[in-house]
């Protein structure tokens, strides 16, 4: 609460130029309906820089080939320019090891990857997954799946009314049947940043391996996997300012190597005859067949455009923006946010009274403005919190407040209608 | 507001804020339940078929504006007609709502035209169409209809995050 009680009128924090970085990203000069474009849409996927696209265009037009394969020049061009995008992404989470860092097609993948590589072989019978309410989806069903075909049993921790996990629930939770955690770092619908690394430290003590979704994490602030002592940690590169059909998984070395593969065929092998196929080394392991090349140079120069803003810089001027959101709507008679917790990022889900968030989502958006509504694929979340759907918006970097003006001012003009 | 394309119309804002004929009937001779897993909207249509005509309808829910006034507007159209006209009537709503036919080509529409706006917004398309499934599955015994059903021709997810 204190965060968004604090008054804050300063139109964007200091050093931070969001009119210069705007005018990296075209697709912000659209108009929707007439109306500039106003994109908080950035949880579901976020825009594209052109010093992205031109590297796009840039390995397109002069770098491609397959890669892992060929001799020839483009061959080798194309394969160093993916490894190094490798590092690139190893830097930009601190993993120690080039190799922890796998190429998937994004978070949902780099989670399936998990259940079926750790979970199908170390998790069993009567075994105990813990997962939280918080979750997306795509950190459920993957488990739901897993604990249908074991005989394994999912214990979910609780939230109170803010939007918190209850802390002393979870501790509540371990036994000696626990074989894994999976929790979100940030919460889509609701903002929620989670203790994770208290969360990991608790889980570790207990021999118990911590799986973090990242998704929601990664665009907002600087992950330090090390610093976190996670074991895997996902996210995905479309909501990192780079091309869809990329993600990331890092997973902790000693663990990826005890991991079964996921997919089976080319590239995940050393040989291969029909009595025994040998498995090639990590991360190769875990990428079977041609991976998506360009969109991982891309994302690579994604997180080179981030890193040379800041994320320090970037987490500092998306929590001005949610915080001068948030006081905004909190002095507006018949609009509640959901999800109040203390430690929040990028995500304003609200509430107007009487109108259902269909409507808001419509109307909004012949203001030009793009906003979610609906569950955000974590239905758990809406039950508990007995709301159908929300609307929500999600923040950029690349956001103004004269955004955020925009969007108050498209709530007004929603409740002149209803009322 | 003065959006010529605006689907929120006087007449939809007030049927969404003053629904008729809302509520349940003691004991429907059809009744069925209709649910958008997408958006999470459900309505449930009771009817009193007698042997000439609809004798009684009614709805309830919880749902966007959109649905909430279509289900109205539904009710208020259709009670007084004999099945087949009720039939037409579906028909030709879910034709112009899934822009198959323009309003001027379904000659029983009448006010209902004010939801021709949606097939340019194709999320918003199950919303209005909906009642209309939710009263075809009443009239042919199925008790909970859904508009992610196979023969939905707009099967336009919400999206994802
Ligand atoms: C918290 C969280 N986890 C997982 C996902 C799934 O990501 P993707 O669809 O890129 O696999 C999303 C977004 O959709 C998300 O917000």
């Amino acid at each position: 609460m204190s965060a968004i009680q604090t008054t804050l009128k300063s139109r964007s924090t200091p050093a931070f130029d969001v009119e210069r970085i705007r005018a990296d990203f075209p697709i912000l000069t659209l108009k929707v309906n007439d109306k500039p474009l106003v994109y908080l849409d950035n949880a579901a996927s976020s825009q594209m820089p052109q010093q992205v696209i031109d590297r796009l265009v840039r390995y397109q037009t002069t770098q491609h080939a397959n890669i892992n394969r060929a001799v020839h020049y483009l061959s080798e061009i194309a394969t160093s320019e993916f490894e190094e995008a490798r590092r690139k992404l190893q830097h930009f989470i601190n993993a120690n090891e080039e190799r922890e860092v796998i190429f998937t097609s994004g978070t949902t993948d780099s989670i399936n990857l998990v259940m079926h590589g750790y979970g199908r072989k170390f998790i069993g019978a009567g075994d105990e997954i813990i997962l939280t309410t918080l979750e997306h989806h795509s950190n459920i069903v993957p488990w739901q799946m897993l604990a249908e075909e074991k005989g394994a049993k999912i214990r979910v921790v609780p939230i109170n009314d803010a939007g918190e996990l209850l802390i002393d629930e979870y501790e509540k939770l371990f036994n000696e049947r626990t074989k894994f955690v999976g929790v979100m770092h940030v919460s889509n619908a609701l903002g929620t940043i989670n203790p994770i690394k208290e969360m990991i430290a608790f889980a570790h003590a207990r021999g118990v391996p911590v799986l973090v979704d990242g998704a929601q994490a990664a665009p907002h602030m600087k992950v330090d996997v090390q610093d976190l002592d996670c074991d895997f940690y996902a996210f995905s590169g479309h909501k990192l300012c780079g091309p869809t059909g990329i993600g990331i998984l890092y997973g902790r070395a000693a663990l990826l190597e005890n991991m079964q593969p996921f997919k089976g065929g080319g590239d995940m092998i050393l040989s291969v005859t029909f009595e025994k196929t040998i498995y090639n080394t990590i991360p190769h392991k875990f990428e079977a067949g041609t991976p998506p090349i360009a969109a991982a140079i891309g994302l690579g120069a994604a997180v080179d455009y981030l890193s040379e803003i800041g994320m320090d810089a970037i987490a500092a001027h998306e929590l001005a923006l949610l915080k001068y959101a948030s006081e905004q709507i909190n002095a507006m008679p018949g609009v509640r946010i959901i999800g109040t917790a203390e430690h929040k990022a990028a995500v304003l889900s609200f509430a107007v009274d009487g109108v259902h968030p269909h409507d808001i989502g419509t109307l909004l958006n012949q203001e030009g403005i793009a906003v979610r509504t609906g569950h955000h694929c974590a239905q758990p979340v809406m039950q508990r919190l007995h709301v159908p759907a929300t609307s929500r918006a999600s923040f950029a970097f690349y956001n103004s407040m004269d955004e955020v003006d925009a969007l108050i001012a498209g709530i007004r003009t929603v409740q002149k209608i209803f009322t | 507001m003065a959006n010529y394309k605006s689907l929120y119309q006087e007449v939809i804002l007030d049927h969404n804020k003053k629904p008729r004929n809302y509520g349940t009937i003691e004991s429907p001779s059809h009744h069925a339940v209709g649910h958008n897993p997408l958006c999470g909207d459900h309505i449930s249509v009771d009817v009193v078929l007698g042997d000439e005509r609809i004798n009684n309808i009614a709805f309830q829910g919880e749902s966007c504006a959109i649905c909430k006034a279509s289900a109205s507007m539904m009710t208020t159209a259709i009670k007084g007609k004999t099945r087949a006209e009720a039939e037409t009537l579906i028909q030709e709503f879910l034709a112009m709502a899934t822009g198959k036919l323009s309003h001027d080509a379904c000659p029983n529409i009448g006010r209902l035209a004010v939801f021709a706006g949606v097939s340019d917004l194709p999320t918003r398309v199950k919303c209005a169409i909906l009642p209309w499934h939710t009263l075809s599955g009443a009239f042919n015994a199925v008790a909970t209809t859904s508009t992610e059903s196979e023969d939905d021709p707009m099967h336009a997810p919400i999206g994802d995050a």
